[in-house]
């Protein structure tokens, strides 16, 4: 990398001479080495998937979540430093009740997106901070505007997804969520396409446990940004197993 | 995010001595720990009636749960102005609260406590906030208002379900919390406590007995309390959960006032 | 001077998308003396290693009460542990104070991994170079936290930290099914056992240097007074040690090893320290 020893990436508060905050680009490096996470747009609601890799077998299953409610409405999927990516939460979550004790009502997640941008920014700006190191993705679903989804990177950029990966294999992911038609599927067939980009995705070899976490918003949750039921996550878990297990199958024939 | 806000803006290192960051512009670092420039305010004015009014909240326990109820009349004094307040909510699963007194107090601290609930569910760890909790938390919050000679205007009463057993307690705009078994806040902490308490007294009161009851509470107050009126909201609670019934309306008889012959 | 360029500040990332300074304060963790935590379906215990910076000196405080449902076992900086109590502690009075109720035990390891990110965001700041094991009882049940340097934290089954505890973890993993379902005594040995295989050779758990917190269902948080410890320590006491240790020290694990500890040669766990 050509930035290395030059001097000019050690600040957020520096451009390089060909005009690049490295600082910003070397925390997006952070997010590249998580777990992958996925949101998708389908026709009547928002999902959310995470490759969440467990470190540790003394720990509890189902700690650490990944996916985070930020309000009844809004749900947020992150990768990165779970840390960082917690005080994103809080700020949204404070976004979120200022605006209903403002105006009485749910935020609108353009205008949440806006505002918790803005404040990732910032820490782009000063070399007394440094960038978060966490991309977040945040989801929603009403009757008046149907779903929609935002993902946000350690550089306060924001844009709105019809479907998103970020995370390890992010590329992978990609490329297997533009195979979908998101446009025409609901929740309930998107949450199996979740889990099985997810299983297929994951690299065996490098992490070897992980949990998958599942939520949505959707017509159906009437709005509010819940965890996939049980019987439902384990049924999309199991068809991704066996997904998976096939194409190994093929595989070995082909050989 | 309330307890950021310590960290975002630190204590002075030492007294008298610079603030950190004075001499650097750290962001969020820069908010003057200097010598206040504030104007001291000598003195401040602070609302001492309450303008749009609810009447009373009447609240019983029974063996599995707790009633309460309250009528749908804001009052501007002495005129019937606004038909449809409803003061009985469902704060979460285990919890009713009914309030009566000033009625945008009431609306004000119900979108706080709504808040606290979103807050809370958010978290999403499974915990609900207990009605002994909620009591507590009314408690300080009108204590202190009143301690700052600025008091939320309104009577309370908490009604739910604490680790299984029935809990019912009120609190007062001064910060009295008391827990009873029959309580009866406004007008008819007189009129209508007698009846609750002969009954509660006599024990084995279940959920029907309870409801009959304070419907009869309700009818005596809206023959005897001028604040009162005909449309009430009831509301139970028991461990299977929260519900609060459709608005009920009295058939009153003013027939029996014919002793009263106007002059 | 440095290791490498991007290791002088917290606020710098490096290329390979690492935070230096904040991997440097989890290793302070590695310094402070082992601590194990663990529980079952009723109680969460805290076993914790002391040391005697000399001889003269008393053994190192390492479990500190929080409040009468929590308590936590500190390895690393200990001012910096301090000052995390001092903040835990308020936490939970004000919750009592303004909910009657205790603090749910995950709700407040929340709060403390959000005031400890924030330290590792700013140039002005330093990571705290502390990692607790946090033992707790709710609504939920028993609850074993760790909390690290880097804000992270989790909600464990069982758990060590601080010098040489890779042996302890090793321990509790390989028991990790037995823990749910033993008595209150089978999980103290268990705890035990893990610590002691973090020793070298020479040096055993004895009422100095053992350190026992417990708590459960109307079980306030207790630190075993010498009573208790010697009661507990016996749980343990003559049993074959294991050879894990061994290796790290290059002894046998014969028993014989032990027998050379002459009596009142008081035993010095700060060994146990610079072998990792």
């Amino acid at each position: 990398m050509s930035s290395i020893g030059t001097g000019y990436d050690l600040s957020a508060s520096q451009f390089s001479p060909d005009g690049r905050v490295f600082q910003v680009e070397y925390a997006a490096k952070a997010v590249e080495n998580s777990g992958t996470v996925i949101g998708l747009r389908g026709k009547d609601g928002v999902v959310f998937a995470v490759e969440k890799l467990v470190t540790s077998k003394l720990y509890e299953p189902g700690a650490n979540k990944r996916i985070f409610h930020v309000d009844e409405h809004v749900g947020m999927a992150v990768a990165g430093l779970i840390s960082d990516a917690r005080q994103i939460v809080e700020t949204a979550r404070s976004e979120a009740s200022n605006y209903r004790s403002q105006y009485g009502s749910q935020v609108p997640l353009k205008y949440l997106n806006e505002r918790v941008s803005m404040y990732m920014h910032a820490y782009t700006l000063y070399s007394a901070v440094r960038p978060y190191g966490c991309s977040v993705v945040m989801g929603t679903w009403n009757d008046y505007e149907g779903p929609q989804m935002y993902m946000l990177d350690p550089s306060g950029v924001s844009f709105s997804y019809f479907g998103c990966a970020v995370g390890k294999a992010k590329q992978a992911a990609k490329t297997e969520i533009e195979k979908l038609k998101l446009a025409d599927l609901t929740v309930k067939e998107l949450v199996k396409e979740a889990a099985r980009i997810i299983y297929l995705v994951h690299d065996e070899l490098k992490d070897k446990q992980f949990e998958l976490e599942l939520s949505w918003v959707s017509k159906d949750t009437n709005g509010r940004h819940q965890l996939v039921p049980k019987e439902l996550a384990t049924e999309a878990e199991n068809l991704a197993k066996q997904a998976l297990a096939d194409i190994e199958d093929s595989d070995e024939g082909d050989m | 995010m309330a307890f950021m806000g310590d960290m975002m803006n630190p204590a002075p290192l030492w007294q008298n001595g610079p603030a950190p960051g004075a001499f650097y512009n750290f962001p969020a670092n820069s908010s003057g720990f200097g010598p206040s420039t504030r104007p001291v305010q000598e003195f401040k004015a602070h609302s001492a009636t309450p303008i749009t009014t609810t009447t009373t909240v009447i609240g019983v326990k029974f063996d599995k749960g707790c009633v309460i109820a309250a009528d749908t009349l804001g009052s501007y004094g002495t005129l019937a102005r606004f038909r449809d307040c409803p003061r009985i909510m469902k704060v979460n699963d285990l919890i009713l609260l009914g309030n009566g007194g000033d009625y945008a107090d009431y609306q004000y601290l119900k979108d706080i406590i709504e808040q606290k609930i979103i807050d809370e569910q958010c978290i999403g760890d499974g915990l609900l906030l207990k009605p002994r909790s909620l009591h507590c938390w009314l408690t300080r919050v009108l204590y202190n208002k009143r301690s700052k000679m600025d008091p939320l205007w309104s009577n309370y009463v908490v009604a739910g379900i604490q680790d299984g057993e029935p809990f019912l307690g009120a609190v007062d705009k001064l910060g009295t919390a008391y827990e009873d078994a029959a309580i009866a806040t406004g007008l008819g902490a007189y009129m209508a406590t007698p009846l609750v308490r002969e009954a509660v007294d006599k024990g084995n009161l279940d959920e029907e007995g309870a409801k009959a009851l304070v419907r009869k509470c309700m009818e005596v107050l809206f023959y005897r309390d001028a604040r009162a009126f005909q449309r009430y909201q009831l509301g139970v609670v028991t461990s299977a959960g929260v519900r609060i019934e459709d608005l009920a309306e009295l058939k009153h008889d003013w027939s029996l006032a014919h002793m009263i012959h106007m002059k | 001077m440095f290791r490498n360029q991007y290791d002088s500040d917290v606020t710098v990332w490096s290329p390979q998308g690492r935070l230096h300074q904040v991997e440097y304060a989890m290793e302070a963790v590695k310094l402070g003396s082992a601590t194990v935590g663990l529980k079952n379906r009723q109680y969460a215990v805290l076993i914790a290693l002391k040391r005697a910076v000399s001889e003269l000196s008393a053994y190192q405080k390492k479990i500190i009460p929080i409040d009468e449902h929590i308590g936590i076992s500190i390895s690393g900086l200990t001012a910096d542990a301090r000052m995390l109590s001092r903040f835990m502690r308020t936490e939970c009075l004000n919750h009592k104070y303004s909910h009657d109720a205790p603090m749910p035990v995950g709700r407040l390891i929340g709060l403390v991994g959000n005031k400890m990110q924030i330290c590792t965001q700013r140039y002005d700041k330093r990571p705290l170079g502390v990692g607790l094991l946090v033992a707790g009882y709710d609504d939920q049940g028993p609850h074993i936290y760790q909390t690290c340097p880097s804000a992270n934290f989790f909600d464990c089954r069982a758990m060590a930290i601080g010098a040489r505890s890779q042996s302890a973890r090793t321990y509790l993993e390989k028991h990790l099914s037995s823990f749910l379902d033993c008595d209150l005594q089978e999980l103290v040995a268990h705890g035990l056992r893990a610590l002691r295989d973090t020793l070298p050779n020479e040096v055993d758990l004895n009422t100095k240097n053992v350190s026992i917190a417990i708590v459960g269902p109307k079980t306030p948080l207790r630190i075993a007074d010498e009573e208790e410890l010697t009661r507990l320590l016996a749980l343990v006491e003559g049993e074959e040690r294991r050879g894990g240790s061994a290796s790290a020290t290059g002894d046998a694990g014969a028993p014989a090893d032990r027998d050379r500890d002459a009596p009142g040669d008081d035993p010095q766990p700060a060994v146990a320290m610079d072998t990792e």
